[in-house]
């Protein structure tokens, strides 16, 4: 984020302490924001620190603020009342495979349509764009009948088959692709290479930034999606981690300890990627506004 | 013998065309092989949906039996369905609540974090981090935080003196608390977008009122804010879009309730066609949604391609 690094020097240049004032050892702006982030931040750390807790230091009233110590009660009964491992590797699935399909067919679609002149090329990628204004509670009832008909309806496959290919990540990539010079492609195309080895060859590599953004957003997309696995899904053995999670709650609505420990193994994943790709995170974030 | 330069030229020419004609019809099918599966999939699974939508909101469907043409009758029903009224109102509530204030709010911190002070990268991923957190694991979260009998909430209200409140149980509370739980997690992204835009506010603009004598205030209301308008305004409609739809939170959370103080029209639709099967009236409901979502995001278009034309005119 160079850009945030210069317009931070320019902050700090512009910010120029006046004279006959009484200065505090650190920027006035903290008293305003680390409040304000210890509110946003107090919730997680509540997370953490309840799923460790007992149900008697829970159940209390008023309840405990902190633990004891570590117990790890809860887990264990995350464990042995209910399918999270499953449904961990459940999500991973669709996920998994929702990001690389999206990544793939994206790339295919988005380089037809940004350097390939086709039959029928302008019409189809207007009724693309014009898909992306459709609202998914449109849809949700017919698709549930066209994935009824698959006899897809209670299988991973009818969470799989609607998320393999957005018409974000195709118009994502052409954008992409339309901003990369030419002539790259020009002199292996003169090459005798194959259009699909240009792709795979020159463009791709180029295009990390546009290809991580679109991981990104249909990874956080489908692992935290829980309308459709709703509708889709009614077997236990099928539940995605947020569907599961929604389901123990409203069933062990008593034992706080083991639903928090749920919730950290359901949030964890988002949350390590989150921390590991920062910058990635946020500047997909901000495209999925600005451009999507 | 005399024939054969003709022939020479002709079909020299000719095969340059034809061999011109080949390539570009060998192009053409290799960009539909190219483009097909994304093609099947969204069309096939939004264009397709969309008509069968509309069709099935003239009929009576339960999902299971045959379907009956009903013509208007659906939407005629809703307009007398005080469940409806009272998710439209809802629906409406929650977005005039949640709408200004996350983006007063998200403007606000994000002016407050464009500077150069310690901890700031810190206070950034502090507020964008529960924007990435499911709405599942918000909801479970602040049903817990919240919950009357065992939450930390009126714990800490109990250690200030304050009697305990219902929040999610309380009719006259409920909605008000999940305005305030989705601005946990949906500040975060508008402080981000604005955080984008606020790069792009020209330096030399800032630079010039500040010699004219421009206090900060000044600074804020005349340079800033306006350079940042087309950011507000696509946020406005954004945020719209997405707080009509709010759902996930809401069946986690209250599953409508309180006594219907918190069913939106998405968990309206959802409850119709696929709880009490209604399928032919819950895709009416989706139209009157729908509709008014088309209505927004032809506006968001409109405005992006002036912007997009105002840019492209201020390069030239």
């Amino acid at each position: 984020m160079t850009a945030t690094a210069t317009t931070h020097r320019r902050a700090a240049h512009a910010g120029v302490s006046r004279p006959g004032r009484a200065r505090l050892p650190f920027s006035p702006w903290h008293l305003l924001l680390a409040p304000l982030a210890l509110v946003f931040a107090i919730p997680l750390v509540w997370l953490l620190i309840s799923s460790v807790m007992t149900n008697a230091e829970i159940n209390r009233f008023p309840p405990a603020l902190w633990p004891s110590g570590i117990n790890l009660g809860g887990y264990r009964y995350v464990l042995n009342n209910a399918l999270f491992p499953r449904w961990f590797v459940n999500s991973l699935i669709v996920s998994g495979v929702a990001v690389v399909s999206n990544l793939v067919f994206g790339a295919l679609g988005g380089y037809a349509f940004a350097r390939m002149r086709f039959f029928g090329s302008r019409v189809l990628l207007v009724l693309m764009l014009a898909t992306m204004a459709i609202p998914f509670q449109l849809t949700m009832i017919p698709t549930f009948l066209v994935m009824k008909s698959f006899g897809l309806i209670d299988t991973l496959g009818a969470l799989i088959v609607p998320s393999l290919v957005t018409p974000f990540a195709v118009f994502l990539l052409r954008q992409f692709f339309l901003s990369l010079p030419r002539e790259l492609e020009e002199a292996a195309w003169m090459d005798g290479c194959s259009r699909l080895r240009v792709l795979f060859r020159i463009v791709l590599p180029l295009s990390r930034p546009a290809l991580s953004t679109v991981a990104i957003l249909t990874f956080l997309s489908t692992w935290n999606d829980l309308t459709w696995p709703l509708i889709a899904i009614n077997h236990d053995t099928q539940y995605t981690l947020q569907l599961g999670l929604a389901t123990f709650q409203g069933k062990h609505h008593t034992q706080w300890a083991a639903v928090m420990a749920g919730n950290v193994i359901t949030v964890l994943p988002v949350l390590l990627a989150f921390v590991g790709a920062q910058k990635s995170f946020i500047r997909s974030i901000t495209s999925s506004g600005l451009k999507g | 013998m005399s024939s054969l330069p003709t022939p020479i030229t002709i079909s020299g020419h000719e095969l340059r065309q034809r061999a011109r004609r080949q390539a570009r019809r060998q192009e053409s099918a290799t960009a539909w092989t190219f483009i097909t599966p994304a093609v099947l999939i969204i069309l096939g699974l939004s264009i397709v949906p969309t008509v069968w939508s509309f069709l099935l909101s003239f009929q009576a469907d339960n999902l299971v039996t045959p379907s009956r043409w009903v013509g208007l009758d659906n939407y005629y029903a809703l307009t007398k369905d005080p469940h409806f009224g009272q998710a439209v109102r809802n629906t409406l509530l929650y977005t005039v609540l949640y709408v200004p204030l996350s983006i007063v709010l998200g403007l606000a911190l994000a002016l407050a974090l464009n500077r150069r002070i310690r901890f700031v990268g810190l206070y950034r991923t502090l507020f964008v981090v529960p924007f990435v957190i499911s709405a599942t694991a918000q909801g479970t979260l602040f049903s817990f935080i919240l919950d009357p009998q065992f939450g930390a909430a009126n714990s800490v209200l109990h250690w200030l003196g304050v009697s305990p409140q219902g929040f999610f149980t309380d009719p006259a509370q409920a909605l008000p608390v999940l305005v305030a739980v989705s601005l946990w997690s949906g500040l975060g992204f508008c402080v981000v977008v604005y955080l984008a835009a606020l790069q792009d506010v020209p330096q030399p603009l800032i630079e010039a009122a500040r010699l004219d004598g421009a206090g900060r205030w000044h600074l804020l209301r005349h340079v800033t804010l306006p350079t940042l308008t087309p950011v507000s305004v696509f946020l406005v409609l954004w945020q719209t879009i997405n707080a009509l739809q709010v759902f996930d939170l809401v069946y986690v959370t209250t599953k409508g309730g309180p006594l219907g103080a918190t069913t939106v029209i998405v968990y309206f639709i959802w409850e119709q066609a696929f709880k009490n099967f209604t399928a032919g009236y819950g895709a009416a409901a989706a139209y009157v949604l729908a509709v008014a979502l088309f209505v927004i995001a032809a506006g968001l278009r409109v405005i992006r391609s002036r912007e997009r034309q105002r840019l492209e005119g201020a390069t030239r």
